[in-house]
């Protein structure tokens, strides 16, 4: 499995042809504490760059886009029970959506994790 | 909540504290704020309710208002004819809310007024002070001399666990209360106390000479029991009190009867009362009283999890196309451990347990509205 990265701090763990996404640590430490996550619904086809998702801190609303287009085959719902899963454990349990990957040449422009770590040094 | 302003950004006395604290700075009213410290606005905020929070506020207006035959009650009656509140009435030694009004019965800004003894001392908002303090030369200079305190900080310290902070340093703390206000030695140093603040908690808000403020400040923050909090968590904690935040819940456009803050008006300035008018504005506002606002700011609860925030348009239901209010203020409320917001609403659907809508990115949101303050108020009283 290959995780890419995308400059508006989203991370991609690709598996075949589903990518599961979420929001790197680093967002999550700009982002603070955590209240409120909106997921998309499942069935959804979502464009690349389109917001997809919106999470909510304490101060404020931030979107989240589709970093690549395709169908959401599944949500974690466990986000809408504990918002703070992002700020605890944003690469792993706080998986946001899966993504059925459209076109897989949309993957070619984003980031390994060497090039996002130098992205938010 | 976080004004943005491309001019220089001025930093207030207690900015090395604050980076050196770890806060994240950001620009508000014209200064380099701290939004929040590495304990995050969550943290910021409960901790503040259960123990004792430390706010850098010398960004906001001090202003003496000196009168000029050297008797306050002369400053007082100045003052009224700028706000609708009672000034007279104000005992020395005590303070009170107010609020500058102009001649369309808007507010200009609100304030807290205390009376020193032998003068007025104004705290006023940050992005309002230089026309605050224009519009006091302007109309009160023939009696007053208008004394801009711009050499002094102003720290908030907020909490159950303030008063035996402040204690340490102030020996009498625990004789003042809500409202109490003046001179006071902090520390040694020649300090300005009132027991008030803007969170719904009991606390003080110390102003002390700017070049002491860095000494103080790390003095109470010396007490593991206070730490320092940030612009993030003032926000939410004065929400959760339903406290106004100007230009946002109350403005120009709003009066102060629409505002619902009626109870700070005191029946002497009302119709029938002593000295009754005489106030930017007290045609329009005192018929408000009379007639009613056709509008009026309210407590708002929205019934699920999704914050509603600033600027949400408001509807009677589901369904109708014509928004009838919009919400000023709204975000997360930490010790509720829920969403809350305050808007107006047409004063048909004001009352507490009314359901309506926010629409929030195309969806509607069921909200009832509240009585508020949302979470009790502490106050010493």
């Amino acid at each position: 499995m290959t995780t890419l990265f995308t400059s508006d701090h989203e991370w991609l763990r690709i598996d075949g042809d589903v990518a599961t996404i979420g929001v790197t640590d680093y967002a999550q430490s700009q982002l603070g504490d955590v209240v409120f996550v909106e997921l998309p619904k499942v069935g959804r086809s979502l464009k690349k760059a389109e917001a997809a998702a919106v999470v909510e801190s304490v101060k404020a609303a931030s979107d989240v886009y589709a970093p690549i287009s395709g169908e959401v085959l599944e949500v974690n719902d466990a986000l809408a029970a504990e918002p703070a899963l992002v700020n605890s454990d944003a690469a792993g349990k706080a998986w946001f959506f899966k993504l059925k990957i459209a076109d897989k040449k949309e993957l070619d422009g984003l980031m390994d994790e060497a090039a996002y770590a130098k992205h938010t040094a | 909540m976080l004004a943005r302003d491309e001019s220089p950004l001025k930093q207030t006395p207690l900015h090395t504290l604050h980076v050196a604290r770890g806060a994240r700075m950001v620009p508000f009213a014209g200064y380099e704020m701290p939004v929040q410290y590495p304990a995050g606005v969550l943290r910021e905020h409960l901790h503040t309710r259960e123990n004792a929070g430390l706010f850098d506020v010398s960004h906001m207006g001090q202003v003496a208002l000196r009168p000029k035959s050297g008797r306050v009650l002369d400053a007082a009656l100045a003052l009224e004819r700028l706000v609708p509140q009672d000034i007279v009435a104000v005992a020395p030694g005590r303070q009170r809310y107010a609020q500058f009004t102009d001649a369309n019965a808007g507010i200009l800004d609100d304030l807290m007024v205390a009376n020193f003894g032998d003068h007025l001392v104004l705290v006023v908002n940050a992005a309002c002070k230089a026309d605050d303090e224009a519009h006091l030369r302007a109309h009160l200079s023939d009696l007053c001399v208008i004394d801009s305190l711009g050499d002094r900080a102003l720290i908030a310290l907020q909490g159950p666990k303030a008063e035996t902070a402040l204690t340490k340093f102030y020996a009498d703390a625990a004789a003042m209360k809500f409202m109490d206000a003046g001179p006071r030695r902090v520390a040694g140093y020649d300090c300005f106390v009132s027991r008030s603040g803007y969170t719904g908690e009991d606390g003080f808000e110390i102003s002390v000479p700017a070049v002491h403020a860095e000494s103080l400040a790390s003095a109470l923050l010396e007490n593991s029991d206070v730490l320092p909090i940030g612009l993030g968590a003032r926000d939410s904690l004065r929400l959760e009190a339903g406290l106004c935040l100007y230009g946002h819940d109350i403005d120009t456009t709003t009066t102060p009867v629409e505002g619902a803050l009626e109870w700070s008006i005191q029946k002497s300035r009302r119709h029938g009362g002593a000295r009754a008018g005489g106030f930017p504005g007290a045609d329009a506002i005192l018929a408000q009283f009379e007639k009613g606002a056709p509008r009026r700011r309210v407590g708002l609860r929205p019934e699920g999890r999704a914050p509603v925030r600033e600027g949400a348009a408001l509807f009677p239901d589901a369904t109708s196309t014509e928004a009838v209010g919009k919400v000023t203020s709204g975000g997360f409320g930490p010790s509720l451990n829920a969403p809350v917001a305050m808007g107006y609403l047409p004063s048909s659907l004001a009352a507490v347990g009314t359901s309506v809508c926010a629409e929030v990115r195309g969806q509607r949101l069921p909200l009832k509205v509240a009585a508020m303050p949302f979470v009790p108020n502490t106050y010493k009283r």
